[in-house]
């Protein structure tokens, strides 16, 4: 029998229905049995004759000009079928997120003229077997002319760094902003009125989804001219779309079949391996394999954006939080992907689940010679989670106020106005800080325990 | 030289859904010719339980049983579009698409039900077993068997249903970041508590007592699951994973695989204690909100906060490693006054 947590239902009791059959029962998970008998099939376990496998020649500098591409070698290795470069990609330059109409194009499939991180695919190499691909790749021989790299979000905002985007800036531009705003109520009163300012800064190295099953694709042409993608992508049409442009394709061409994933946590809707995929399955007529390695998947595909926040509180002595001013840097590495998706996500978290009457945010989406990072698992939000419940808790040690009532006092409510101006609703943080709170034995003053999220705040 | 123990604390909240980018999904469903009932998506399931969910819903507003119902996604050719498996809004978006496209199937159900037993459609029920019966009479019934049948055969109908969800698109406004980024906030509170131990620097997370409010458990085994596994994700970056030990100032020592890329095994996995608080969302499906993400974030300053409530020191810096562990000591010690 499964474990299962408790449901308590004192809170919220009158907002809460209980009339279903279904809903609410713990129904065992359609793909339980599978995965732990071993009969789940993964887009691997597809056994094709003729399979052929890509494998990629990467960059080994940060940032330099490519001078040369001599791909004769691989071709001698015996199995090696071909060799693609960026000539054999119809569209070369792309951004996933032009599906919601998001630009500049800011990345090719395959190297042109320069690479801007360790590890940008150059030259894909296809082979009969996966030992033939990994020596052919290896044979490829490039040669680069070094350019300055810029490795820190800081430093690559700063006048006299080296712009290494062909667009001209080192952040993405957010509607004519070098970063996504956030500007309600005004900063500045709000800390001449504080009683206590408090400014620290926080960071984080980038991390892996680590996902058991690294991202992949087999493509199978079909009779038709059509190509068949199994793939373990997170979103089968966001994939598909993504690939037909780049092979600049009808829609209709490709069919992507998927939906059992061995880890997603947004490693997989980035639409890496499918697009070389289908050029070497059309180029070879043959069904083709492209997976990451596990190595590939650690230190090449995109990790969670690495993120430094400057967090500047105003703070009345009872603990009333009056103004939040945060810069934040986002690491998007080498190119967009999701990235600045996820930074405008995070100014809309700003300044998290509290009401500061004035909030000020620079959300800097940063162009750095780094592995490009992308969607993870609290995307935007993980980290500035981490920065501002940190704040909390060091404001609550400056003041001497228990963490939890400092919390509470600020915590928002129904019908406060969140910082980027949408009225707050169904709200419930102060229900679960007092619910943890006897979870632990930790006591709360009677007032604290009669807070609600659903009565409005006093003004 | 000693193990010191700390208790820290965190509350968040996590946004349902990315209708930043535009946001859609959706679901059509179909009867068999003996009473199943297929759900045909293009969504994926990630191991969440998105497709139990599915069936779930399905079964709940169709009146049926859930083993009547049969998911079939991931497949573009045979599923409606599905924007993708991210942002915690699987469960909010295709529950409500299949909530959608199952009312608009029981309503034909109802209709050739009420025609095979010449009764006015509005004044059926479903019993949840298979059944369709008339409203306090309810020995004037007809299993859903020989309704499909009917349909199929003698009334040629199509018992099924088109569902989608869409939240319009929020542009936000660029100067002062005015926008609707979301269709629901669930929340969490962690309380961590650690040990660090002051010689070798490493810190061990030994429980985490957690409340969610994540408007309506579905499935309260899988959200089990589900906070389960994200808190453990979340601890995981506290104290152990960087793809880039040394970010910013080189790239050295990159993890390649999982001897070198650290994650808590069963030894370092705290036990885990959580109550569960249901807001029902108004726009989610049976008052669901998206939860998927949120877990993984309450307990990382959980555990920044209960590492400095044991030993003093401030960590500011993700993962928190031994060494900055250690060196943090060290700056302690130097700050003393000399004795």
């Amino acid at each position: 029998m499964a474990k299962i947590n408790e449901i308590d239902t004192e809170f919220f009791a009158d907002e809460r229905s209980s009339s279903f059959t279904v809903i609410g029962t713990p129904a065992q998970r359609s793909d339980a049995l599978g995965h732990v008998t071993g009969k789940t099939e993964f887009f691997e376990d597809r056994a094709f004759p003729d399979l052929a496998h890509v494998k990629i020649h990467r960059s080994v500098h940060h940032h330099a000009r490519i001078d040369s591409v001599d791909c004769s070698e691989a071709l001698k290795v015996p199995g090696v079928l071909r060799v693609i470069t960026h000539h054999d990609v119809p569209a070369n330059w792309y951004l996933v997120l032009r599906l919601i109409g998001v630009e500049p194009h800011d990345e090719p499939v395959l190297a042109e003229d320069r690479v801007l991180y360790v590890g940008e695919p150059i030259v894909a190499v296809v082979a009969d077997t996966e030992a033939a691909a990994i020596e052919g790749a290896s044979r490829v021989k490039v040669s680069y002319t070094e350019l300055p790299a810029v490795l820190d979000v800081e430093e690559a905002l700063s006048p006299d760094a080296p712009v290494i985007k062909k667009d001209g800036t080192n952040y993405f531009v957010y509607e004519g902003h070098h970063a996504r705003r956030i500007r309600f109520g005004d900063v500045e009163e709000g800390f001449a009125q504080a009683d206590h300012v408090f400014e620290w800064r926080y960071s984080s190295a980038p991390i892996e989804h680590a996902p058991t099953e690294t991202t992949g694709c087999i493509v199978v042409p079909q009779s038709g001219n059509r190509l068949l993608i199994h793939s373990n992508t997170q979103a089968a049409f966001f994939t598909l779309d993504n690939t037909a442009l780049i092979l600049d394709r009808p829609f209709t061409d490709l069919q992507v079949k998927g939906g059992t994933v061995g880890g997603g946590f947004g490693g997989k809707v980035d639409v890496i391996v499918e697009p070389l995929a289908c050029i070497a399955a059309t180029l070879t007529n043959r069904p083709v394999k492209f997976v990451y390695s596990r190595e590939e998947e650690m230190q090449v595909s995109s990790p969670r954006a690495a993120e430094r926040i400057y967090i500047k509180d105003g703070v009345m002595a009872d603990g009333r939080i009056v103004a939040r001013k945060v810069m934040l840097y986002v690491d998007s590495g080498a190119y967009s992907r999701h990235t600045p998706y996820g930074t405008t996500k995070a100014a809309a978290h700003l300044p998290g689940p509290y009401t500061i009457p004035n909030v000020h945010a620079d959300c800097h989406c940063v162009y750095t010679n780094r592995t490009p990072s992308s969607a993870m698992r609290g995307f935007g939000v993980t980290i500035a989670d981490f920065a501002i419940e940190s704040q909390m808790d060091r404001i609550a040690r400056a003041l001497d106020i228990d963490p939890l009532e400092l919390r509470l006092r600020n915590a928002y409510r129904d019908g406060d106005m969140k910082a980027h101006r949408k009225v707050a609703s169904g709200t419930a943080l102060i229900e679960v800080i007092q619910r943890a709170a006897a979870l632990v034995g930790h006591d709360l003053p009677p007032e604290y325990l009669a807070m609600s999220s659903s009565t409005p705040r006093e003004a | 030289m000693a193990l010191l123990r700390g208790r820290g604390y965190a509350s968040v909240n996590y946004p349902t859904g990315m209708n930043l980018g535009g946001d859609p999904s959706q679901a059509l469903i179909h009867a068999t010719t003996m009473g199943g009932f297929v759900v045909s998506l293009s969504s994926v399931d990630l191991g969440q339980g998105l497709k139990t969910i599915a069936a779930q819903c399905a079964a709940e507003t169709l009146g049926m049983p859930m083993d009547n119902v049969i998911v079939d996604t991931a497949d573009t050719d045979t599923g409606p579009h599905c924007m993708g498996t991210f942002a915690s809004r699987g469960t909010h978006r295709v529950g409500n698409a299949v909530i959608m496209a199952a009312r608009e199937a029981r309503e034909v159900m109802l209709q050739v039900a009420a025609e095979e037993l010449e009764v006015d459609a509005d004044d059926l029920e479903t019993d949840g077993s298979g059944f369709v019966r008339l409203k306090g009479s309810p020995e004037t019934k007809i299993h859903v068997q020989d309704i499909a049948l009917a349909a199929h055969f003698k009334q040629g109908r199509t018992i099924s249903g088109r569902g989608i969800f869409l939240k319009e698109r929020s542009y936000p406004v660029p100067e002062t970041g005015e926008m609707d980024p979301d269709s629901a906030q669930a929340h969490a509170c962690t309380v961590a508590e650690v040990e660090v131990d002051d010689e070798t620097g490493i810190v061990t997370v030994l429980s985490l007592h957690n409340a969610y409010e994540i408007g309506r458990a579905l499935n309260p085994a899988m959200v089990t699951q589900q906070v389960e596994g994200g808190a453990w994700m979340g601890v995981s970056h506290a104290v152990f994973e960087a793809t880039e030990p040394y970010y910013p100032s080189s790239r050295a020592h990159g993890p390649v695989d999982f001897c070198e890329y650290l994650m808590p095994g069963p030894a370092e996995t705290p036990v885990q204690t959580s109550v569960i608080l249901e807001r029902p969302a108004s726009n989610g499906p049976f008052g669901a909100k998206g939860i998927g993400e949120m877990t993984a974030n309450a307990p990382i300053p959980a555990v920044a906060n209960a590492i400095f409530d044991a030993c003093g020191v401030r960590i500011t810096v993700m993962p928190f490693t031994p060494e900055s562990i250690l060196r943090g000591l060290d700056e302690l010690r130097d700050a003393e006054p000399s004795a």
